[in-house]
């Protein structure tokens, strides 16, 4: 049961040494942020969080068990902020890999001088979003780095989910001939954290897509039990996915630059600054490999959730050389669409 | 989306093909080479990669990179001087994001970052002198790049500095031109081009005028192209049509930006800050007479040779690279030895290799040699 009693709160606007020190400071910051936004454990505030196995033993029989780090720039952006960011990305890369995730711990590493406001809001924010996705945050941990030594805010989530014994998703199961799915629109993301970065005074009304994805993987995976593999598209965006799909399983992915989803505002932004929208980041978009026969089901499916609505078949896989990804351009070319080797820069002219 | 698709549109491009095809076949009954035309501007050649125009083409005409890429014809040597200029403590260095990873003979603006330097990506040269404004105890310098596209905006920059009085700010100029190289081009005479699309962007500002002595002199079409497929799919068509008539002129198929005078506003702002460098040296091209630009006296302040005393050395690129002659349409990318093995966009020998519009990066990234991409066709 637990234990009630009155939390401390934090006085100090800002974030100093103090916080991190150990000491009362510490524990006040703990309690008043963290501890008020994602609620007191069941057991005693102790070194670790205590799961129980049975109700875990019930659901699956394997443990899923993923780590992100979360640094972004701005903090907060037009769809979301680093705290919604770091529960949906580790909830997506436990949900892609065919798990019902369950729990999260938080570490957190704060910059001398970040206001105590913008941390709560971004604890509120990651509560919401665990809450959303149906998770648990139970454990973390708080350090603080003097002015400069980081930016703001640095998050790292751990999650652990469970995996229903039937399911085998992995992208060496790809064959030739299977349909390649997205759920919606592509680098969303990416376009709106470059344009609320503010250099490029550029206005735009874009969004993070940034959203936990395993309520719609389970309804894929209800309507299409053999789908090949999935994967959510974040860092390097589709490009990247697609070329590892592809280098593994060792088939050639031919993509549709017509079918393609990409919003106004993105295929504009990218055309002003030289990027391919298919490198973009997304934070709330998977692709899906399913057998052609069960497209359309797999379709339909990922359509009939919210965050599935604009899903599109994007591309096929066949054998062709192995690991190349292609696509077929809206003029009828055809060109390699390869590993990013950096970072996409704008161009001069 | 309105005003960009109607220029990708697949039915149209048909067609024009079908044309295309048609008058090479009967230009190459007479004849045992392929029709060669270069198109002169790196924009055209990111974008017949991009849309993968180059496997639409008939065979019997071939497509060559000209020298339209700022950041590839940069001498390492200049590079050598920027790195000297970022690396000094009181120094931001403010560079277009191409620039950032070209080679120079010991590391790249990258690197020299990653080691400390203080070297930002701005979009455009006002954005440099933002940051003058904002770090007045600083030294911020532009890394001028660029053909006439870009010199109207530094030169307009500069004048701005000087109305201001802003004393921190100055700009590595490499700028260059365009008109001088194509006539060193043409005056080698192994040349062996048909014709030219010629630079859009650049002809914004220059006009159409001074492309008239290549149809004149050297008796070669000149077609002015825009950077979206059906622009450049429908000017090949106009240089054909005219190697097919037996016509050499100078053609405007981007008649929405381009006009026959450019931009005399422009002008007027480029005229008033640079002036011409004798001789400027090209990388795998040598040096061109004429070919680019520098700060004139009245300036000099703004002026970062003269501000910042430079290394100034002349550097050769290694003997295997044979970037120069892929830049002139002599060798094809892939025939380099270097290409794809010791050259490559993850570590770039030759600066073709760094930039998206360099010939063997696009090569490298979109899809390689022709023949491979012919015999690839998905089901």
């Amino acid at each position: 049961m637990s234990h009630k009693r009155t939390l401390a709160t934090v006085n100090a606007a800002f974030i100093t040494q103090a916080h991190g020190g150990g000491g009362k400071a510490m524990k006040d910051l703990i309690d008043d942020v963290f501890i008020r936004a994602f609620g007191a454990p069941e057991d005693t505030l102790e070194d670790q969080a205590r799961l129980a196995l049975e109700p875990l033993c019930r659901t699956g029989d394997r443990l899923a068990m993923t780590s992100d780090g979360f640094v972004v720039k701005p903090l907060f952006f037009p769809g979301g902020d680093i705290g919604s960011l770091a529960v949906c990305g580790t909830v997506n890369d436990l949900a892609v890999g065919g798990a019902l995730p369950r729990y999260l711990s938080c570490s957190v590493i704060l910059e001398e001088g970040l206001p105590v406001e913008d941390l709560r809001r971004i604890a509120r924010s990651m509560k919401e979003a665990a809450d959303r996705a149906g998770v648990a945050i139970v454990t973390g941990d708080t350090k603080v780095v003097e002015r400069g030594a980081c930016d703001g805010i640095f998050i790292t989530t751990t999650g652990v989910g469970v995996i229903p014994a039937e399911r085998r998703l992995s992208i060496e199961q790809i064959q030739a001939t299977d349909v390649v799915i997205v759920n919606g629109w592509l680098g969303d993301h990416g376009a709106a954290i470059l344009a609320a970065r503010g250099d490029l005074s550029l206005e735009t009304a874009l969004e993070s897509d940034c959203a936990a994805l395993n309520g719609l993987v389970e309804a894929l995976l209800e309507a299409v039990p053999n789908t090949r593999c999935l994967r959510d598209a974040t860092r390097g965006g589709v490009a990247t996915v697609l070329n590892e799909m592809a280098e593994a399983s060792q088939l050639s992915i031919e993509l549709q630059d017509a079918s393609l989803p990409l919003r106004r505002e993105v295929r504009g932004m990218c055309e002003i600054l030289g990027l391919d929208p298919l490198y973009l980041a997304n934070e709330g978009k998977l692709v899906a490999v399913v057998p052609a026969d069960r497209a359309d089901a797999a379709l339909a499916a990922l359509k009939r959730h919210p965050l599935g609505r604009d899903a599109s078949v994007i591309g096929h896989a066949y054998s062709g050389k192995p690991g190349r990804v292609t696509l077929r351009t809206l003029f009828g070319g055809q060109r390699i669409v390869d590993m990013l080797v950096g970072e996409q820069l704008p161009r001069i002219c | 989306m309105k005003f960009i698709d109607e220029f990708r549109d697949h039915t149209r491009a048909r067609q024009t093909l079908e044309h295309i095809t048609t008058l090479v076949e009967r230009i190459c009954r007479d004849r045992a080479a392929p029709l060669r035309i270069m198109e002169v501007c790196g924009g055209h050649t990111h974008a017949i990669f991009h849309y993968g125009l180059e496997a639409m083409l008939p065979k019997q005409l071939e497509l060559i990179h000209g020298p339209g890429c700022p950041v590839c014809v940069l001498p390492m040597g200049r590079v050598d001087d920027c790195l000297a200029i970022a690396e000094r403590p009181e120094v931001i260095l403010a560079t277009f994001g191409d620039a950032i990873r070209v080679p120079g003979s010991r590391k790249s603006l990258l690197q020299a970052k990653a080691e400390g330097a203080d070297v930002r990506i701005v979009y455009s040269p006002m954005d440099a002198l933002d940051l003058a404004i904002r770090h007045p105890e600083r030294e911020v310098v532009f890394f001028g790049l660029g053909f006439e596209t870009t010199i109207p905006s530094t030169a307009l920059t500069i004048t701005q500095a000087q109305r201001q009085r802003i004393t921190n700010f100055s700009v590595f100029c490499n700028h260059i031109t365009i008109i001088p190289t194509l006539k060193a081009i043409l005056e080698n005479p192994d040349h062996r081009l048909d014709g030219f699309l010629g630079p859009g962007h650049v002809s914004m500002i220059i006009g159409t005028e001074p492309y008239r002595f290549i149809a004149e002199h050297y008796r070669c079409p000149v077609v002015i192209s825009g950077f979206e497929p059906l622009d450049m799919l429908q000017s090949l068509l106009m240089v054909v049509r005219q190697l097919h008539d037996g016509r050499a002129e100078v053609e405007n198929q981007y008649q929405r930006l381009v006009s026959r005078d450019g931009n005399p506003a422009a002008l007027q702002a480029v005229h008033e800050v640079y002036e011409s460098r004798q001789s400027c040296e090209w990388r795998g091209l040598g040096p061109i007479e004429d070919s680019g630009m520098q700060i004139r006296q009245a300036y000099a302040a703004y002026d970062a040779e003269r501000k910042f005393s430079l290394p100034n050395q002349q550097v050769a690129d290694p003997e295997a690279l044979r970037c120069g002659e892929v830049l002139t349409g002599n060798l094809k990318p892939w025939q380099c030895e270097l290409f794809g093995s010791q050259c490559s966009p993850e570590s770039p020998c030759g600066a073709l290799m760094v930039s998206s519009e360099g010939a063997c990066a696009a090569y490298f990234q979109y899809g390689g040699p022709r023949a491979e991409q012919h015999e690839e066709v998905s089901p």
